[in-house]
């Protein structure tokens, strides 16, 4: 939602509306660590590393913002300019 | 007899109260916000909410499920840890929704003068954290003037009633922070950074607001994907040139609701309302002060709105280590009578 708020100018309410519908999710989960940390495993949105449940095979940070770039079919500058660096 | 309840003046001291008194002055605060800046009230069931959050003993009070907004900053980090680890702190142990990247001495002159660093660490931080990045500092006008800027000093120039000299002084530092603004943010963007933040808007009165939205305006048309924050400094716009206009809008004198309209014709994407505290008063004369005099903003903006929540704005006490009970009863309150979109 922080991503959708900065980049488009879109208020929060609207923001967790679009981002619970394109994860599949209820809007109330989204705020749910619990709930979201199973999610963001499944879908490779980056997780909280916690030292007893490390997540060695996770997407890096990079990755992970591809993936919500993708999901949210939302522009990211850093995956942007990395795919720029790539292709040149 | 009626009992204590303890409470924080906004210079983040501990008192007591009873809930009358506490009733008492969240009334006067919002009185004063209809005084000075000739809005509406709070709803009578708003000042009964308000009154319930602020006569709680608890340690600390949140929002209810579901009514989580999105937090945004002016400086993240710790001094402790080197730049880029302060910033996975944030994100790894305090969950933070969004991060921003800066330097210490805030200001885009200053940072001008070193950006290609600032651009290394950006792209850095792009590469090891996965939540939105932004860049920040300050539109800063004042370092325009001399003796650490090129431009007559306008702050000397006013009480000698050069007022002629004066407003070109300020017109000269507007051209020079656009440029700045928009070289340091055109760098950062290059290196990755998830959108900019001015902050502090205004604090040098009309004509750094002025030069912010010029600059924003400027961003807009150059990045459509560009992010753009602009936080206030205080709730009403000093006339420290008097005579400016953005888009036929006088700039001076604009409080929460016009500085928004401004901030949304620049085209930017996030506004954020400055409410300055008196710390002789108490968090909730503070709070309700704030909530009134940003109220009608909220309700009319297309963007969102993020309201300053920190240290000595909002009703955050003046301290350099907020209490919790303070910080968290006033977060609840902005929520759950604004309805805003962050903090």
């Amino acid at each position: 939602m922080a991503r959708l708020q900065m980049a488009k100018g879109m208020r929060l309410a609207a923001a967790k509306t679009y981002v619970a519908e394109r994860l599949g999710m209820a809007e109330r989960d989204l705020a749910d660590c619990a709930a979201m940390q199973e999610v963001r495993g499944e879908l490779g949105l980056g997780r909280i590393y916690e030292g007893e449940a490390p997540h060695a095979l996770d997407p890096s940070p990079l990755e992970a913002k591809a993936n919500i770039s993708r999901l949210l079919d939302l522009p990211v500058n850093s995956v942007t300019r990395l795919e720029a660096r790539r292709s040149a | 007899m009626e009992p204590k309840i303890p409470t924080r003046m906004a210079d983040g001291s501990l008192t007591e109260m009873t809930r009358s008194e506490i009733r008492a002055d969240l009334e006067a605060g919002v009185g004063e916000a209809v005084r000075r800046g000739k809005v509406e009230p709070l709803a009578e069931d708003e000042l009964e909410h308000l009154l319930d959050i602020f006569a709680s003993s608890a340690r600390f009070t949140a929002v209810d499920i579901g009514d989580e907004v999105m937090l945004s900053f002016d400086g993240t980090g710790a001094p402790q840890f080197d730049r880029i680890g302060g910033l996975l702190l944030y994100e790894q142990c305090l969950a933070s929704d969004s991060l921003e990247l800066f330097h210490q001495d805030y200001s885009y002159k200053a940072v001008k003068t070193l950006v290609p660093n600032e651009q290394m660490t950006m792209r850095i931080a792009q590469e090891r954290l996965t939540i939105p990045v932004h860049y920040g500092s300050q539109p800063d006008l004042g370092r325009y003037s001399e003796p650490d800027g090129p431009c007559p000093n306008w702050s000397t120039l006013l009480p000698e009633l050069r007022i002629d000299e004066a407003r070109a002084a300020q017109e000269q530092a507007m051209e020079l922070a656009v440029e700045d603004m928009v070289h340091v943010a055109e760098a950062l963007w290059e290196a990755g950074a998830d959108g900019i933040n001015f902050d502090t808007a205004g604090a040098a009165g009309d004509a750094d607001l002025l030069a912010t939205l010029r600059a924003v305006e400027i961003l807009r048309a150059r990045h459509p994907d560009m992010g753009m924050m602009v936080g206030m400094a205080a709730e009403r716009v000093l006339g420290t040139h008097g005579e400016l206009t953005y888009k036929g809008t006088r700039v001076a004198g604009q409080w929460p609701a016009g500085q928004q309209k401004l901030v949304e014709e620049a085209g930017a994407t996030i506004y954020g309302p400055a409410v300055n505290v008196n710390t002789g008063r108490t968090v909730a004369w503070n709070t309700s002060r704030a909530l009134a005099l940003v109220k009608p903003c909220c309700a009319a903006a297309r963007i969102p709105v993020h309201m300053n929540a920190g240290m000595g704005v909002g009703g955050v006490p003046m301290h350099t280590v907020p209490p919790i009970d303070a910080v968290s009863r006033m977060s609840k309150a902005c929520v759950d009578i604004l309805r805003l979109d962050g903090l």
